[in-house]
């Protein structure tokens, strides 16, 4: 059977890491297809997993009454998806539907925080790696915000 | 003795640069619900050449002068191309133009993008809402030569998907499969399919080599300063960076001081600034 090590010892979000932390993640790990349309997560639900997009398109999004859907970010191939399994009390906060076919690796968040509990280093590691991404996040959607191309700026 | 509007009507005068000369409103296109292009030409079709960034001073009559860059191509002299966003009394006034109309026209004026510096480089092209339009003919110079660039990526964000320039053009450009174009909007509305995120979070999954790679970037001055971040983040130079800055202008030509940016005058030592040159005015206030 086709290994994930390789795929996720090439990307970026754990390149560089131990392999012996490798080893520790791809044994959380597993391959997951969503069809255009299918929702990966909803809002409140348990957020027990994150994903690391191989191919395909997935929106970000929040459901208002009177608006319906409002989209906020979008999420593509070679990014990361989801840090709600990081934090209490582990549910999602948006919504996570595929806009078009979207292939991914999806790596168990409640068996990874028994493991980053377990083992300080690897629970420092993944969590300068998560802080990179929710600065970044950050950053952006504070970009957004500011309404850079709207007349007031 | 003449007055000015009859020493304009005498005809192009090309060794004066603050007297406009005569173009003709030929064509205007609706690019966005606030832009519109119109094409410019004069009435013996000698039109005028010009190079990738440069702008031109347009003048309406008994309204008023603005710097405008051009967004046409080229390699086609005969038509200036102007796109333009309506957002005060000129550019409201020029919305109203009609086929026929005269407007008056000094320039070309400005550094440009370097087009010539850039050959055999990759070219990473960065532009935010309006900024697409001084960026267009940098598109048209390399894809008309295609050959001396190495890899050619545009990423491009605007703020909704109704508020996307040439879009016709974009999906042609995207077709293609020696140009990376990527498209961003801040907020989706309707039925967009594409991407939502603001344009900086396109740069770092671009593959491009950082030693071998010109950037050009133009939009509002935030998201200039965010996206040299990123790309500094990507190991480019502050010397392969080149912005395009924007200051009110009166002259055009380096004599009036309204253009003032720290000890640099945007119309006469840009718009086009080598990042590396401009890096200490782009981080402080009031400038
Ligand atoms: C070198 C250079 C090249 C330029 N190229 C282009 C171009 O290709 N296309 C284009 O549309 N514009 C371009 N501009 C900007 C353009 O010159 C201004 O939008 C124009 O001068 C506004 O004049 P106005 O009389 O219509 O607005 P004003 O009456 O002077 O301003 C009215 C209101 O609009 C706001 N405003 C003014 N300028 C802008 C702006 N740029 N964006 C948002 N709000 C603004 C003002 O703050 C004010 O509140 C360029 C500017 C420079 C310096
Ligand atoms: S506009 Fe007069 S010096 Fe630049």
């Amino acid at each position: 059977m086709e290994t994930l090590e390789p795929i996720l010892a090439q990307h970026p979000f754990l390149k560089g890491l131990d392999a012996k932390y490798l080893k520790l993640i791809v044994g959380c790990a597993s391959n997951v297809v969503f069809q255009a349309g299918e929702f990966i997560f909803r809002t409140g639900e348990n957020a027990d997993h994150f994903y690391i997009v191989r191919q395909g398109k997935i929106v970000i999004e929040t459901y208002s009454p009177i608006k319906g859907p409002i989209t906020i970010h979008t999420r593509q191939q070679g990014e990361v998806l989801g840090w709600s399994w990081l934090v209490p009390p582990y549910k999602w906060r948006f919504d996570a539907r595929a806009l078009e076919l979207t292939r991914a690796i999806a790596l168990d968040g409640k068996c990874l925080r028994s493991k980053l509990e377990e083992d300080h280093d690897l629970g420092y590691e993944l969590m300068k790696r998560f802080t990179l991404i929710i600065a970044e996040r950050l950053e952006a959607t504070r970009l957004q915000l500011l309404d850079i191309y709207g007349d007031n700026t | 003795m003449a007055t000015t509007l009859e020493k304009i009507k005498e005809g192009l005068d090309r060794s004066q640069p603050w007297m406009p000369n005569l173009f003709r409103v030929e064509r205007i296109r609706k690019e966005t619900y606030d832009t519109f292009t119109f094409d410019l030409e004069t009435s013996d079709g000698a039109g005028c050449a010009f190079q990738p960034g440069q702008f031109n001073m347009l003048y309406i009559y008994g309204v008023g002068e603005v710097p405008i860059s051009i967004s046409g191509d080229p390699k086609n002299s005969r038509t200036l191309v102007h796109t333009i966003r309506a957002v005060g009394t000129v550019t409201k006034n020029m919305r109203q133009l009609k086929r026929g109309d005269l407007v008056g026209v000094r320039g070309p004026f400005g550094r440009p993008w370097p087009v010539e510096d850039a050959k055999g480089h990759d070219v990473i092209i960065v532009a935010g809402g309006i900024g697409l339009a001084p960026l267009r003919p940098v598109i048209y110079h390399l894809l008309a030569h295609r050959e001396q660039y190495g890899k050619i990526i545009l990423h491009y964000g605007a703020r909704t998907p109704d508020d996307i320039l040439f879009r016709q053009e974009l999906e042609t450009w995207r077709a293609r499969f020696d140009f990376d174009v990527q498209v961003t909007v801040d907020r989706s509305t309707g039925s967009w399919q594409g991407n939502v995120g603001v344009v900086t979070l396109l740069i770092p999954k671009a593959t491009f080599d950082p030693l071998q790679t010109i950037a050009m970037v133009c939009g509002p001055e935030i998201m200039m300063r965010f996206t040299v971040l990123e790309l500094l983040k990507r190991d480019l130079t502050e010397e392969n960076i080149f912005l395009s800055g924007e200051r009110n202008m009166k002259c055009g030509i380096g004599h009036c001081g309204h253009c003032q940016f720290g000890h640099l005058f945007v119309c006469n030592d840009g718009p086009v600034f080598r990042y590396s040159d401009t890096a200490d005015l782009f981080k402080k206030r009031e400038i």
